[in-house]
């Protein structure tokens, strides 16, 4: 296995600096992290990637089975850390990825200086006793959603993920070229993400964690924020002034300034 | 002239027309959006986002996917979402963004355009329905056909010997080739005692295939050696052959078969004796062991299960120890050779047999299967070939051979 091109493992950045490792959440690829690596680049070694089933991973190392449940995309980070032998890394997860972190780091706490954790949720759906924003059948209207945009976006992706060459128009910066995604895949992906419960691995969390959360996010709501700081020994939360769910790409430099403070505390 | 507004053309155009801040908060809205959700614009302008417009699963799809694109690449169009109206009616519509910049390149605001994408959905939804039962059906199909021919595979075996009996000092070897995984084959061929060391022996094909043709296989099967224990004369079994599916088959479809049925002595010293019968078969194939090849005068016979009444002829011959009898369907003489595609004939096959001579049961067993493999395509027809070798006779008073 070579998770360079199962994982299509990219880096930024000086070879011997302290390393951080960008994980982006479903929906879209590493170019989430495109406003804020030049930034973090500059003084850190940043490692990115695609989870398997998503932007340039390798198709073929997708399976339904690993990728049915957050613990798969976890041991593909721990791959990547072990096989890359990289030194303990400052993993910073967005939204469904800081569960894949929060995973990982329990599974192999040797591998993991530091957990930042961007607009995370433990779990989406509500219960009797925990708000998560979201009931079962919100999921499955989600669900729905992916279907409804399932034959646009296998149009509109395949010329180019075939890299169409009777038609350069479709070039690489071509309308929805990032974020691209088989709908078959992404399905998988979403429902591994939403239909996610791991409360019950925030307690066993053993090294420094960052929470960011945003002051408006329909997807992770400020008392889920509050929860993972209660629940994650030793944890901090920072709420941005930066609204939605992807401060890195709405607010960068305010999303650069809580990470910097943060990375500036562990070196 | 046209007297036609800019500001008229915006509120009332046939799409909803939307401006937000960068955090979504909505800043202008038209008529038409608002006429479609059911809202006043005091309900909306600066109290709501655009995602507070859409469902729940829109709303995540919005966060996950629409906004990030938006950012990044400064558009966004065609892609199907959901609103919520007032009275909780779903709207399907297709949204198209772009980000309005400044002077100094900075994005200052949102613009998004939404068209009803009712019809369009009901069709997309329909579409994707077609797509997901295609292939649903192609999987039951694959698995239907897997089921097909393992049904075909055992109705095959079960028309065929598991394993062929051998004699004492005798090697024999049969091999069958199926044409198609899909249907069963109509050829068949038998080894079975017949008490104080005799044995008999057909080699037949039923015309036609499938499971009609399979039904006439198992009956002359059984009929065979049924009648073989009745009256051991090869003549009088084809005979009886004959008449029972004649009598079977004369008000339905006619049904006959071809066939090759002889009776093998004990074994001496000599070899065995050899009674032979042919109906309207293709001529047994002899490879002495001297090393030479001919065809057996068997090819005489009518067609069994034709006419009533049928009389054949019994021929008599001596397998001597070293020479090998091999019976085969004319699957084997009616393949397309390769090389111009006519068909291998049974000069052919002589040519090939006296190559071969002499052999083993199992060495011409395994040249022929070689052979029927190198036809490749061009073998269209299910092919059966059975060979039957005496071996110099057990030490007197020695136990009988067996073999497995």
């Amino acid at each position: 296995m070579n998770v360079r091109t199962r994982n299509h493992v990219t880096f930024a950045g000086p070879v011997d600096a302290p390393v951080v490792m960008l994980a982006h959440g479903f929906g879209c690829d590493q170019n989430m992290w495109r406003r804020i690596v030049p930034a973090l680049a500059v003084d850190h070694r940043v490692v990115l990637f695609d989870h398997v089933g998503s932007g340039r991973s390798d198709p073929a190392a997708w399976g339904a089975e690993r990728y049915a449940s957050l613990s798969g995309y976890a041991e593909d980070v721990v791959d990547i850390c072990r096989e890359l032998e990289l030194p303990p890394v400052t993993f910073v997860g967005h939204s469904v990825a800081a569960m894949i972190g929060v995973l990982a780091a329990n599974e192999a706490p040797d591998r993991f200086a530091a957990l930042a954790l961007i607009t995370p949720s433990p779990c989406y759906i509500d219960d009797d006793t925990y708000h998560g924003g979201f009931s079962r059948a919100d999921i499955d209207e989600l669900l729905e959603s992916l279907d409804s945009n399932y034959l646009g976006w296998s149009a509109t992706m395949a010329p180019v993920i075939m890299g169409n060459p009777g038609r350069p128009e479709l070039g690489e910066e071509l309308t929805n070229s990032f974020c691209r995604t088989d709908p078959a895949m992404a399905a998988v992906f979403a429902r591994a993400t939403f239909l996610s419960d791991n409360r019950a691995d925030l307690a066993k969390v053993g090294v420094p964690t960052l929470i960011m959360q945003c002051s408006h996010d329909a997807i992770a709501p400020p008392e889920v924020g509050f929860y993972l700081r209660q629940q994650i020994p030793g944890s901090r939360l920072v709420t941005l002034a930066a609204t939605g769910h992807c401060p890195q790409l709405s607010a960068p430099e305010e999303t650069v300034a809580a990470l910097r403070e943060f990375l500036a505390v562990r070196r | 002239m046209l007297e036609d507004s800019a500001d008229d053309l915006y509120e009332h155009a046939p799409c909803g027309n939307l401006s937000t801040m960068l955090d979504g908060t909505i800043a202008k809205i038209n008529e038409t959006l608002l006429g479609w959700l059911g809202y006043d614009r005091d309900e909306i302008v600066a109290r709501r986002r655009f995602s507070d417009l859409l469902t729940v699963g829109g709303k995540i799809y919005y966060e996950t996917h629409y906004a990030p694109l938006l950012t990044m690449q400064g558009e966004i169009g065609g892609v199907a979402l959901d609103l919520r109206a007032k009275d909780g009616r779903k709207l399907p519509v297709l949204v198209t963004s772009t980000v309005k910049t400044g002077a100094d390149g900075q994005p200052l605001l949102i613009r998004t355009t939404l068209f009803d994408a009712r019809d369009r959905r009901a069709y997309e939804t329909e579409l994707l329905r077609a797509r997901h039962a295609a292939e649903a059906s192609e999987q039951a199909a694959q698995q239907d056909r897997q089921r097909l021919q393992k049904l075909v595979a055992g109705l095959q075996r079960s028309l065929l010997p598991r394993t062929l009996a051998t004699p004492p000092a005798m090697d024999v070897a049969a091999y069958y080739h199926m044409a198609s995984a899909d249907e069963v084959g109509g050829d068949f061929y038998d080894l079975f005692p017949l008490g104080g060391d005799r044995w008999g022996f057909f080699l037949g094909d039923v015309c036609g295939k499938g499971v009609e043709a399979a039904a006439v296989t198992s009956l002359a099967r059984y009929t065979l050696r049924a009648a073989t224990v009745y009256d051991p004369d090869p003549a009088a079994v084809l005979g009886n052959l004959n008449t029972v599916l004649y009598q079977e088959y004369q008000s339905d479809n006619h049904r006959h078969c071809t066939v090759v049925f002889g009776i093998l002595g004990h074994a001496t010293s000599a070899g065995r004796a050899m009674t032979v019968t042919g109906g309207g078969h293709p001529p047994a194939l002899l490879l002495t062991a001297a090393g030479t090849a001919e065809y057996l005068d068997t090819s005489g016979g009518p067609l069994v299960g034709l006419l009533p009444d049928l009389r054949f002829t019994t021929h008599t011959y001596t397998l001597r120890p070293g020479d090998t009898l091999i019976l085969y369907t004319d699957g084997l003489i009616e393949a397309r050779t390769d090389a111009d595609r006519g068909r291998y004939s049974s000069e052919d096959l002589l040519d090939f047999a006296t190559s071969l001579a002499p052999a083993s049961a199992g060495a011409a067993v395994a040249a022929l299967t070689d052979l029927l493999t190198r036809f490749g395509t061009g073998l269209d027809d299910d092919a059966a070939v059975m060979a039957l070798t005496a071996l110099p006779p057990p030490p007197a008073g020695g136990e009988p051979v067996h073999r497995t």
